[in-house]
């Protein structure tokens, strides 16, 4: 997966400014997504805020169980009950996709912002052949003869990398391989040259080289039709690979967030540490990877502080007792470079360790 | 296709003759012989002998068998009744068409309202349409038909006489309300005796088919509001447990994640439940559907009784009660012909609906 590292660097050292200046095409705001179960609250997404810019790839790293799928199904507006969207606005080039009525979110779905997901062969409908269900794309949202829709479903087929598209059209999901089920989602969701993809665990499925293969294929895609990305993976190898920007989720909260060039030289976040301390290196020799210990904390009745302080080794390391009373605020450390940790932050009384002259 | 059909055909022959052994056996188990029930207070030992030996009874068991089985399987001939001394074809041909129409028209509405009803259920799941539903449902399941038949007719028939609700309460067609068969109204000469002849007959007793084509209206109309209080009574069980599985089959299908794709696509809800949900939660559902017609017969002998409709419910009750040997065992295979007919139009009915189920 690291294959390609080293020429996507490049690219996304070029990139990195690539948001500045413009208008974000999407950005979320204070988002908070609640699910009312019998035990009690669940703060899954509990006050996230991020832009992406037009033909960006916003790289959502973290845990299972971060909140990072139910961020994404909240810009869809389709997390399901018990799940509610409590507070925020989700701005799609300053529109409140919040505010909408129903009616008006299903003509932003898969025209607008489409989506791909972790299991590509249960994603898909396995009654209807792979051509049926991505005609309907252009049959829901453009008036367009059923010949049309046909050949455009073909040339897309063919575009994602399906061999002899005529043929595979009319085969039914259970006839496909994983790989061939997700470049066939790829196809639907690009369909309409949406603004914005949202790809949730695209490759987590799949094999190794079929998930470089994946890889590539959307990043030439990317590259074709400058479609902004919105990239959920708990794979950092997948992040270094095709993101611009990152934002590292913990417990329901982005903990810290740059470009991924910063990222990757200097975490600040010791949660973000941990996680590239846990990446298995090529060529390196380690006796064991370093873990994290613990788990992600059960997000109903959430203990006052930060969500990480029971985990976490810096606390330790420096004696802090703040993080266990008052959550931290995510400050900029640099331009761009965004960290929610009292190792930074100053509070009353308590003076930051790790403060070197930058933020506010 | 076909050669599954014909496959399928084939191995119900050995089903049907089975049938028709274990019936001849269990009949002749019944305590109580044939000649006592039919000739009463005159039955003499004396009597009962030469009654015996005229109808074959003074055999051993497995001679009676053999002779039986040689009568079906060489002439086609299932014999004469005792009871009525004409041929149980005859009886056949007067008795179907009553139990065809009460059981076709109960089955139409225990689908069409059943599998609607389960549909709203699961969409607006907890809702107090669902809660309504589901209660109705557990009620109609627990309420058995003769009970729903006797009250069914004390309300319509008896509480809203004289109003413009009421509706007989038994008989097929109201004394005095003769149909006349098509084959005599379109005058045509079909010679009596034939094959021919025999369908004729049997269309001509479809009363409601043979009004209908033929235009007799005051025939159709009496026809419809004598069907009406028999097919509620006959259809609510297996209403009930169709919308039951309905519910339970769609809340399933509702979670997968092909129809969240669905969904993603920006199709309305709407299209979502009846395109992408029902179509995949139709299996379990038509596997009841072929099962509950097992429970129609059973229901129809009750139903025909209550509401005094000459069907083949009703004649099979009367044979048993009447130790009509004959009559017994061909009402049961011809009700067993209707049972694996239907169950091989549902394993038929797999194959289209689910791509995934090959026939070959």
């Amino acid at each position: 997966m690291t294959a390609k590292t080293k020429t996507k660097r490049s690219k996304a050292q070029t990139s990195g400014s690539h948001g500045k200046g413009k208008a974000p095409l999407l950005e979320v705001q204070n988002l908070k997504t609640y699910f009312y179960t019998d035990d009690g609250v669940l703060t899954a997404v509990d006050g996230v805020d991020f832009q992406v810019a037009e033909g960006e790839v916003f790289g959502l790293v973290g845990e299972s169980g971060c909140g990072k799928s139910v961020t994404s199904l909240s810009i869809m507006r389709l997390v399901d009950p018990p799940g509610e969207i409590v507070d925020g606005r989700i701005l799609l080039q300053g529109e409140d996709l919040l505010a909408k009525k129903l009616a008006e979110m299903t003509r932003v779905r898969g025209r607008q912002i489409s989506m791909i997901f972790q299991q590509p062969k249960s994603s898909l409908n396995p009654v209807f052949t792979i051509a049926e269900q991505i005609i309907e794309v252009f049959k829901i949202h453009e008036n367009i003869s059923d010949e049309e829709a046909k050949a455009s479903a073909i040339e897309l087929l063919r575009r994602v990398g399906i061999p002899d598209p005529e043929r595979k059209a009319n085969a039914y999901p259970h006839e496909l391989s994983g790989g061939q089920a997700q470049r066939v989602m790829i196809a639907m969701a690009l369909a309409l040259r949406p603004k914005l993809l949202i790809a949730d665990e695209p490759t987590t499925a799949l094999d190794a080289t079929i998930q470089a293969q994946i890889l590539d294929l959307m990043q030439d895609l990317r590259d074709a039709t400058d479609t902004a990305v919105i990239l959920i993976t708990h794979d950092l190898g997948v992040i270094a690979e095709l993101a611009d920007r990152v934002a590292v989720m913990y417990a329901g909260k982005i903990v810290e967030e740059s470009d991924t060039i910063t990222l990757f030289d200097r975490p600040l976040h010791p949660y973000t540490q941990g996680l590239m301390g846990s990446i298995p290196v090529l060529g390196e020799a380690k006796e064991r990877l370093e873990v994290i210990p613990g788990n992600v904390p059960s997000l109903i009745n959430l203990k006052p502080g930060c969500r990480f302080a029971s985990r976490c080794a810096a606390r330790q390391e420096y004696g802090l007792e703040i993080c266990e009373r008052v959550e931290p605020d995510l400050i900029e450390m640099e331009a761009g470079h965004k960290v929610r940790c009292w190792l930074y932050q100053e509070y009353e009384g308590h003076t930051p360790p790790l403060r070197k002259g930058g933020g506010r | 296709m076909l050669q599954y059909i014909v496959r399928r055909l084939l191995l119900t022959i050995p089903v049907l003759l089975g049938i028709l052994v274990v019936t001849f056996l269990i009949a002749r188990a019944i305590p109580g012989d044939p000649c006592r029930s039919a000739l009463g207070e005159r039955a003499t030992d004396a009597a009962c002998e030469a009654f015996n030996r005229r109808m074959g009874l003074d055999q051993p068991v497995p001679v009676q068998l053999a002779i039986y089985m040689r009568q079906i399987l060489l002439e086609g001939d299932f014999g004469d009744s005792i009871r009525y001394s004409r041929p149980v074809s005859l009886l056949l041909i007067e008795r179907l068409p009553v139990t065809l129409e009460l059981g076709v028209s109960a089955l139409l509405i225990a689908i069409l309202v059943g599998i609607p009803a389960g549909i709203l259920s699961a969409v607006r799941r907890n809702s107090k349409v669902d809660v309504a539903a589901m209660v109705g449902a557990n009620i109609g399941v627990s309420m058995p038909v003769y009970w729903l038949g006797l009250m069914l007719a004390y309300v319509f028939s008896i509480y809203l006489k004289d109003t413009p609700l009421w509706l007989p309460p038994s008989g097929r067609l109201t004394a005095g309300v003769i149909a006349t068969p098509f084959y005599r109204v379109w005058d045509l000469s079909i010679a009596p005796g034939t094959v021919g002849a025999q369908v004729a007959d049997f269309l001509s007793n479809l009363v409601l088919f043979n009004s209908l084509i033929t235009g007799q209206w005051n025939v159709f109309s009496d026809g419809i509001k004598h069907l009406i209080l028999p097919t509620v009574a006959l259809s609510t069980i297996p209403l009930a447990i169709i919308a039951r599985i309905t519910r339970s089959s769609m809340l399933d299908v509702l979670g997968a994640e092909y129809v969240r794709t669905a969904r993603a696509k920006g199709l309305r809800e709407r299209a979502v439940v009846l395109k992408h949900a029902l179509r995949n939660a139709l299996l379990p559902i038509i596997t009841v559907v072929g099962l509950q017609t097992g429970t129609l017969f059973a229901g129809a002998v009750l139903t025909e009784t209550i509401f005094s409709f000459s069907g083949v419910g009703r004649a099979l009750f009367d044979a048993i009660t009447g130790r009509d040997y004959p009559v017994i065992q061909a009402f049961t295979v011809v009700i067993a012909i209707g049972y694996v007919a239907i169950n091989l139009i549902v394993d038929i009915c797999y194959a289209f609906i689910d791509p995934r189920i090959k026939i070959e």
